[in-house]
């Protein structure tokens, strides 16, 4: 080790951090500030206003609701697309015929763009004539605007998250199931083990280190993904789909009130930093590492 | 083997089946109305005549050819700086020593966590300081250093063998030689892998090149895609599914193709 190495490292480092910390670090710090902030308006220039953004938003009950939304969102989203991609994985591990085309139906949704797959799923949505509709009306049940309710938006907003997300997370747990040796599946097989507790006793603890990751990536996915509700809902009906990120969105750039904005910006970092940090440490027992 | 009865093969399989069909049917529908005519848009018959009638009358009513150009310029931008900036750094941090190294390490992590994708309102002031609101170049900037391809591409490299830097030392190599004849040939499927997911996020992007654009000539497919489906209302359904279909095809039938390298680019990219 010698200075000469130090420099050599640091410039190839360079181009790199000046990126990041132009557009990440420094705007994370810059959002904090700004939330102390009152919005510049014409002439009049921002004012130092401390917890004054903060205050607003206790009493805003457009951000109150988009807070519940969220959390709803999250609490369906990331259970619902991790067991779901967890039971396609198992699914699609074992080689039979037709398990081609299985895979290539759960991982298309990865592919496709989520603002364009909304297009197709506001159609399944429509009521009359759209396909869901087509159904319940074939069984006798009545007509349903699932997206124009404020009791059904949301779920079927999560829906579509749902569809997009399980079969990417598939692929991860079925890479960890491919790393399960062959010798325990025989050894179980001798013990006369069942399917279910072997899935329970060895499967599941084995595959904890990609549980953690896929949860990470759901968190961050569960705040992150709103391009669907700029086609389906646009927030609405009376707010039921707003969502943080959305909220961020209008208020930044519909209303420019950036201040407040910023102020929004730092209540999701701060949650991410929490469900980040919160999972390494919380999952760090229960993780099984070779 | 752990036993398996015809019931449990029936009851997986016949699952199987059933939740791929469900998964597939919003694609297989949107390939329904787009290649038929608008009559059959909620009418399932078999004897529905085929046309390509949607597909014209979308190219025909908005800048499609455009936002392609902007897609395919914006992806190809990335991805070339990406690569470039990502292996540099991912090769001093899995090969070098320096002070400093963990916290900056640190500070490339943190960056999985709070992603440019968060900071609109402070990324969007810093491109109107600069001039570049409405450039094609200002939709990609907060990407260029991706926290995530120095991570994926140090781990790789992590695993390439020290004596082969030895190696090359004695042979007079220099530092960036020893990058590029040494580390580069051998990392190219991780580089591969990322490539992939970095083609497919930027293609699909939305709320960022959303707020930065706001003319034809740097919108991307995407934002092109969202402003034709939902300003003219009088757009019949078959028309918009063609132009959905349309804006995701090269990605669909590249995917496709290539499907056994992309799951595997997929699952590399999320072994860490």
């Amino acid at each position: 080790m010698n200075s000469r190495t130090w420099i050599h490292a640091w410039l190839m480092l360079l181009p790199a951090f000046v990126f990041l910390i132009a557009f990440t670090h420094l705007p994370a710090i810059t959002t904090v500030i700004d939330s102390f902030w009152t919005t510049a308006k014409g002439r009049r220039p921002a004012v130092f206003t401390g917890l004054g953004n903060y205050e607003k938003m206790l009493a805003d009950p457009v951000f109150l609701k988009a807070m519940i939304n969220s959390a709803i969102y999250a609490a369906i989203t990331i259970p619902a697309s991790m067991a779901l991609a967890l039971a396609m994985a198992l699914l699609v591990h074992w080689s039979f015929r037709g398990v081609g085309f299985i895979r290539m139906a759960f991982f298309t949704p990865t592919v496709l763009p989520l603002i364009a797959v909304a297009n197709i799923w506001l159609f399944f949505y429509a009521p009359g004539f759209g396909l869901i509709d087509q159904i319940r009306l074939f069984f006798g049940l009545p007509s349903a605007n699932y997206v124009g309710q404020p009791d059904t938006a949301l779920y079927a907003v999560a829906a579509v998250t749902i569809w997009k997300e399980a079969g990417f997370f598939m692929i991860f747990y079925l890479a960890a199931l491919q790393t399960i040796p062959q010798s325990l599946r025989e050894a179980a097989a001798i013990e006369g083990c069942g399917r279910w507790t072997f899935f329970r006793r060895v499967t599941l603890p084995l595959i904890m280190p990609t549980t953690l990751f896929v949860s990470v990536n759901a968190v961050i996915n569960a705040f992150r993904l709103v391009d669907h509700v700029f086609v389906m809902t646009k927030g609405g009906p009376d707010s039921a789909t707003m969502l943080l990120l959305y909220y961020i969105f209008e208020t930044g750039f519909r209303f420019w009130d950036t201040a407040y904005a910023a102020a929004l910006t730092v209540v999701l970092i701060v949650i991410l930093s929490i469900a980040g940090i919160g999972q390494f440490f919380l999952a760090d027992r229960r993780v099984h590492y070779k | 083997m752990i036993r398996e009865t015809a019931f449990d093969r029936v009851l997986f399989r016949g699952g199987g089946v059933l939740l791929a069909l469900i998964w597939i049917a919003p694609l297989a529908y949107a390939v329904w109305a787009a290649f038929h005519p608008p009559a059959f848009e909620a009418r399932f018959e078999l004897t529905a005549p085929l046309t390509l009638e949607n597909f014209a009358s979308a190219w025909s009513q908005a800048p499609f050819a455009r936002y392609f150009i902007n897609t395919i310029l914006l992806v190809t931008m990335v991805l070339s700086v990406q690569l470039v900036l990502c292996t540099l750094a991912a090769f001093a941090f899995a090969r070098l020593e320096f002070p400093g190294k963990s916290i900056l390490f640190t500070l490339i992590l943190l960056q999985l966590l709070v992603m440019p994708d968060i900071l609109l309102v402070e990324n969007y002031k810093t491109m109107r300081a600069f001039g570049l609101v409405d450039t094609i170049i200002a939709i990609g900037l907060p990407y260029f250093a991706s926290g995530f391809a120095i991570f994926l591409l140090r781990q790789t490299f992590m695993t390439i063998p020290k004596e082969l830097d030895e190696a090359a030392r004695v042979e007079g190599c220099s530092l960036l030689g020893l990058l590029w004849r040494v580390y580069v040939p051998l990392g190219k499927p991780a580089m591969l892998a990322f490539g992939l997911v970095s083609v497919s996020h930027h293609w699909n992007n939305f709320l960022w090149p959303l707020i930065i654009t706001n003319s034809v000539e740097t919108r991307p497919l995407t934002v092109g895609l969202s402003i034709f489906a939902t300003t003219d209302s009088g757009t019949e359904w078959a028309v918009i599914n063609a132009a959905t279909l349309m804006t995701s095809a090269p990605l669909l039938i590249g995917f496709l193709l290539f499907q056994r390298q992309f799951v595997q680019s997929f699952m590399r990219a999320g072994i860490k």
